[in-house]
């Protein structure tokens, strides 16, 4: 049976826009970017591929010339680390999809649609964060191999802590890639903001004993914030090794976990607010 | 109720004013055509209703939404299909349908019979599980076509629905649009450059420099120009024209061979001429003033001599870029 031929049209009806509309507005953008991810092969084993490169290659070969203390694998150390980077690298491309979007014109079908841009935004920013959730856990799952100490705690706190990095680096991809208009812009905003924000995090060294103007550097870093939380985690698992002794300091004073968390949290926050405001405006 | 209505709207960028105080007004249930060379304004004019620009200064409403202050009862009440395709390539047909329908917060059970609806009637339900981008040129329009139908809009906006299709494609295009029309009780409100599709249209309006010159249906326009040419070949050219003159009182030409002239009712007049005009005729045709010749008498040029005024080379580039 078919419903066209001369049947009479159904009429559908677009509701008034409500926190309902606006919900399903967010599940569906970010449902979007999720079949795409999922039909996108090639990057989800590209994805799952370069942490193991610097966790076996890297990390193998650096160890084998020092060690942070007696007791801790270099692989051991920069495996938070690994796990930083992979998801800041994944969310950060995953936002830069709205340039794409832009670029391909299906931002218009969103932006003629009779929901707040702000549903938009939120959505293509969970998108981001699930799929760099997806990629910190492929780490996550291969950290056995090179001797991280697992506990059922730590995984679950390490997720939680991944899920809130996942969603701080997005939001501030997606202001980025709402304020951009060409995808040549985007990647040389990776090289502005992301290479810097990497290096600076402390993923690759420890910022302890650091000279003074990169140790005030690395403070202003969010990521610092972010890899900090994880490091001690997965350090607190290592036998006779104090990981408090690797949190960041501020002038001395040893920055508890859940303000760095917090501070992450909170720069997520005011990026997405930014980018709602600024894609509010886009015409 | 007026399911478009346009007044004093302009719409200025920096320096250069794209629309200047145009009024318009589509009736529901018409199909109205907005007809222009590129950059004379239509494009400016149907984003401003579409709620994707402000305009500068003037009203406008649509569907009875007021374009600025209602923005969003506006969207709710219409369709939209662009110049360019806006459809995602990475998804199947049928998924690109679902996600406007959840976008527009279609209710759940209307979703199904109505995307079945839909497909069917631009003819691609069969497609449906295919990935858009196996699609061609004229399926991407057609699936867009019924992706801005899927939520039953008041007002149906395409902007050059045919433009880079082949003819045959363009043909089917129209005839989906014509089905519609009867179909749907909708109002559609069309863009576009070609004089010939501009015929199908219950109404139109001329755009050019940012100015309306000319509104009403396409017979009334044409009849506005005036005359049918009338256009002979003879036995005896010189002398046909001499006993045209002096017999009908037309001012006769030769061009190419042709006698030519214009008369009021150019079929009620070819029985006189073979009755009076006394010189053997061995070929007559009669054309109608056709849109381009309204186009001429309003704008001093042809939409071809207006194009290519208009097209600077980064247009040029742009367009063979795409």
């Amino acid at each position: 049976m078919s419903a066209g031929g001369t049947m009479e049209p159904i009429a559908v009806s677009v509701p008034p826009r409500t926190l309902m509309t606006d919900l399903r507005a967010i599940r569906i953008v970010w449902l979007r970017d999720m079949i795409r991810f999922w039909h996108d092969k090639p990057r989800i084993i590209a994805s799952a591929l370069q942490p193991m490169l610097y966790l076996f290659v890297f990390g193998t070969g650096m160890g084998a010339g020092m060690r942070p203390t007696a007791e801790i694998d270099l692989r051991v150390f920069l495996f938070p680390g690994v796990m930083a980077m992979a998801t800041l690298f994944t969310c950060f491309f995953s936002a830069g999809s709205i340039v794409w979007d832009r670029e391909f014109g299906f931002m218009r079908e969103m932006l003629v649609a009779p929901v707040r841009r702000s549903a938009i935004v939120i959505g293509k920013a969970l998108g981001g964060a699930t799929t760099g959730m997806f990629q910190g856990v492929t780490v996550l799952a291969v950290g056995a191999l090179v001797g991280v100490p697992y506990s059922i705690s730590m995984v679950l706190i390490l997720l939680g802590e991944l899920a809130i990095l996942s969603f701080a680096i997005t939001s501030i991809g997606v202001l980025v890639a709402v304020k951009i208009k060409s995808f040549q812009a985007f990647m040389a905003m990776v090289q502005i903001i992301i290479m810097p924000m990497f290096f600076l995090s402390g993923a690759l060294f420890p910022l302890r004993g650091l000279p003074t103007w990169l140790a005030v550097l690395t403070r202003f870093d969010p990521l610092t914030y972010a890899v900090d939380p994880m490091r001690r985690q997965v350090l607190s698992q290592v036998a006779g090794t104090d990981s408090a002794s690797f949190g960041v300091s501020w002038s001395g004073w040893t920055v508890p976990i859940a303000l760095e968390l917090g501070i992450v949290l909170a720069t997520g926050v005011i990026a997405l607010a930014l980018a709602s405001r600024a894609f509010s405006k886009i015409e | 109720m007026s399911a478009v209505v346009v007044r004093g709207l302009r719409k200025q960028y920096g320096e250069i004013e794209a629309v200047q105080g145009i009024d318009l007004d589509v009736e529901s249930g018409e199909v109205f055509g907005f007809l222009g060379p590129n950059g004379a304004g239509k494009s400016t004019t149907i984003k401003i209703l579409c709620t994707l620009a402000k305009p500068t200064s003037g009203q406008a409403t649509v569907a009875g939404y007021d374009v600025v202050t209602q923005r969003d009862e506006v969207r709710r009440h219409i369709g939209l299909v662009f110049q360019d395709t806006t459809l995602d390539d990475f998804l199947t047909a049928e998924m690109n349908l679902r996600f406007h329908a959840e976008l527009y917060g279609i209710p759940r059970a209307q979703v199904a019979p109505r995307l079945e609806q839909v497909m069917n009637m631009v003819g691609l339900w069969d497609r449906r599980a295919h990935l858009v981008q196996t699609f061609s040129g004229g399926m991407k329009r057609r699936l867009e076509i019924a992706r801005g139908l899927m939520h039953s809009p008041r007002v149906l906006f395409l902007d050059e629905p045919t433009v880079g299709l082949d003819p045959q494609t363009r043909v089917s295009i129209w005839r989906y649009i014509q089905e519609l029309k009867t179909r749907e009780r909708i109002t559609i409100f069309l863009t576009t450059h070609y004089m010939d599709e501009a015929e199908f249209c219950d109404r139109i309006a001329i755009i050019d420099g940012g100015k309306i010159v000319a509104q009403d249906t396409p017979a009334n326009l044409k009849a506005q120009v005036g005359k049918d040419r009338v256009s002979i070949t003879t036995a005896d050219d010189a002398a046909a024209m001499a006993r045209l003159h002096e017999l009908f009182g037309v001012e006769p030409a030769l061009r190419e061979g042709h006698v030519m002239f214009a008369v009021e009712d150019g079929a009620q007049f070819v029985p006189r001429l073979f009755a009076e005009l006394a010189v053997p005729i061995l070929s007559v045709s009669i054309a109608r003033p056709s849109l381009d010749d309204v186009f001429l008498a309003h704008t001093g040029a042809t939409i071809r001599d207006k194009e290519q005024q208009a097209e600077d080379p980064m247009a040029r580039m742009k367009r063979a870029r795409r």
